[in-house]
């Protein structure tokens, strides 16, 4: 045990408490019976839900990302467990609608709440979590800050149940899974929207879901590295997918054409961000017209589009 | 100012602390409301920073330049220059403060004697919404303060490494810009001579709980730096955890065309970063 001195408090804070014990406000909300997941069939077996193009709320059961299962002869494995444990059961719930084999799988596409805060709904289903190899790692130091910091948005009520559950399979490189006459190859990327972003290709049907390495309609989010998401826009093109559901937009999207929206983006975006870097200009001033010319063309622009010229003038300035 | 001593008494000083800030989160959370809260967090945090000195506003003298809503609080841009004359006299140091912060004392700046520094410009981690200040000391030990809103959250907590095998990997690399005074959007200058330093480090807060082990990731960070040209030392820093990743630091003094520039830094680790740079006529 280190004794906190009080420079120690000062500058560097020992006092870990502290931090945890932030003001929530306790937004009450309204449970309705959970229902199934209203889900599309995109293909014989596919299955996917579209999310909505909004922030994380009490509202929306922190349903905003896109999720799916695949079902084989055997077993059918979900892809992504939604914004709330609520949101899991609901995807157990559509499951059930359509089949009563069992789910051997949960794929976990990354890291982010809006794709995991569901995980604790299939923890007693004998199911067993797949994810990148790197999303433990990234789950260990980010889970603690995401259950603190989305309690005030999604409310008491339904982060009551939400744990963070880390993947015990883990994805290096290129593995099968096979659900009974049902390969699935999912594919551990490099850092582009986070640093543990998993895709996940259904080879009888030709469906691929990319996680967030495809967001259309719903301005990308920069959580990993921007030269590194735009480097592997010409692998994630070759995948010989005929149709994606894609982290955010349309259920299902055409591919590769899925991906010409957000390459247009972070081409505008670094861009100009390469521009103010080499003249000068100062993050704070570079951030606020980045991308500028981009922002009729997404929805929740104004919520990312300076987070992310932030971060890639961070990244970016190291070039 | 900045001797802060460490003996058994001051052990308590942590108690004391957290139980005042404890007193002031909820105060200042219901201020939020309002566009200039009050500054209960620094009324008793004054005390322990500054001692028993007089503060006084800093007029024009030292300014501050923060954005209102922070985007990404884990890198919150701060801005200070410094107008110094000869009333005012040079400014020796300066201290950064973000008011709701777990560890309130972001940095020191030391510097030096000759060293002309006229602007500093930084990056902050914010935790809630919080006041930032700078306060100066002049060369006759007058304190001057300054101040700015910030709107942002999570700032400490938040895991700020996007990609942690490259972060790691070049720990302790440096870069140093040096910005030519006719490039476009920056005001001519005589002598003063436009530098950024980018230091390669994660600068954990230590604030991060592991999910699993329910262990806080260690503090790391760098805890001092010092930029010289030639015998002369420009400046030092005293930092903190309120400093963000990959610390960054643009600053404009007396530069002397012909001599290099040095910096060494050291981290809580214990592990030392120094490179040098020619500082050429040329890029002046
Ligand atoms: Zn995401």
């Amino acid at each position: 045990m280190i004794h906190p001195t009080r420079r120690s408090v000062l500058k560097t804070s020992a006092f870990l408490a502290y931090c945890c014990m932030g003001q929530f406000s306790a937004a009450r909300v309204l449970q309705s019976e959970s229902g199934p997941l209203p889900v599309t069939e995109i293909d014989d077996g596919v299955f996917a839900f579209s999310g909505a193009d909004e922030l994380m709320r009490a509202q929306n059961r922190g349903e905003i990302c896109n999720v799916g299962f695949i079902i084989g002869k055997e077993a059918v494995a979900a892809i992504d467990s939604g914004g709330s444990v609520a949101e899991g059961r609901a995807l157990i719930a559509a499951i059930r609608a359509v089949s009563d084999k069992p789910i051997r799988y949960l794929i976990n596409t990354h890291m982010h709440p809006d794709h995991i805060f569901g995980n604790a709904a299939f923890d007693d289903a004998g199911t067993t979590i797949v994810g990148h190899h790197n999303l433990p790692r990234a789950l260990a130091s980010r889970g603690d800050y995401y259950l603190q910091s989305f309690r005030a948005s999604m409310g008491a009520d339904l982060m009551a149940d939400i744990r963070i559950i880390p993947p015990t399979q883990l994805i290096a490189g290129e593995e099968t899974l096979d659900l009974g006459g049902r390969p699935l190859t999912l594919r551990a990327w490099k850092p582009a929207h986070t640093d543990n972003d998993l895709t996940v290709f259904d080879q009888k049907s030709n469906v691929l879901f990319t996680g967030d390495l495809c967001f259309i309609g719903h301005l990308p989010t920069m959580d990993g590295s921007i030269p590194g998401w735009m480097d592997q826009l010409e692998p994630l093109k070759a995948v010989n997918a005929r149709l994606a559901v894609p982290g955010h937009g349309p259920v299902p999207s055409k591919w590769p054409e899925a991906l010409d929206d957000e390459r247009r983006y972070f081409e505008a975006l670094a861009r100009d961000i390469r521009k103010s870097i080499a003249d000068g200009v100062p993050m704070a001033e570079a951030v606020k017209t980045a991308a500028e010319s981009e922002r009729l063309n997404w929805q929740l622009f104004e919520e990312y589009n300076e987070r992310n010229a932030t971060a890639a003038f961070a990244e970016l300035e190291w070039e | 100012m900045t001797i802060i001593p460490t003996d058994r008494h001051n052990r308590m000083m942590p108690f004391v602390l957290l139980a005042l800030m404890a007193i002031a989160v909820p105060l200042s959370a219901n201020a939020q409301g309002t566009s200039v809260p009050e500054s209960t967090t620094w009324n008793s945090l004054k005390g322990d920073v500054f001692g028993q000195q007089a503060i006084a506003p800093a007029d024009g003298v030292v300014s501050i330049e923060a954005p209102k809503r922070a985007e990404d609080a884990a890198l919150v841009p701060i801005d200070l220059r410094f107008k110094t004359d000869a009333t005012s006299g040079q400014i020796k140091a300066v201290t950064l403060i973000v008011d709701e912060n777990p560890a309130p004392v972001a940095a020191v700046f030391k510097f030096g004697k000759d060293a002309g520094v006229t602007h500093l410009a930084t990056r902050l981690r914010v935790n809630a919404y919080s006041y930032v200040r700078a306060i100066a000391e002049t060369e006759d030990g007058k304190l001057l303060m300054t101040q700015t809103f910030v709107k942002a959250s999570g700032g400490c907590s938040a895991p700020a490494l996007k990609n942690q095998d490259e972060a790691m990997a070049s720990l302790g690399k440096m870069k140093l810009r040096v910005f030519p005074s006719n490039a476009p959007g920056i005001e001519p200058k005589t002598r003063a001579t436009e530098m950024q330093l980018m230091i390669r480090h994660p600068n954990n807060s230590g604030l991060q709980m592991d999910q699993l082990t329910r262990y806080y990731i260690p503090a790391h960070f760098i805890q001092g730096l010092t930029v010289s040209q030639g015998d002369r030392l420009i400046m030092s820093m005293e930092g903190g955890i309120s400093i963000s990743e990959d610390p960054n630091f643009r600053f404009e003094f007396d530069a002397r065309p012909g001599e290099d520039v040095r910096v060494e830094a050291a981290d809580t680790e214990g592990k030392k970063f120094q490179d040098e740079w020619p500082l050429q006529p040329s890029s002046l």
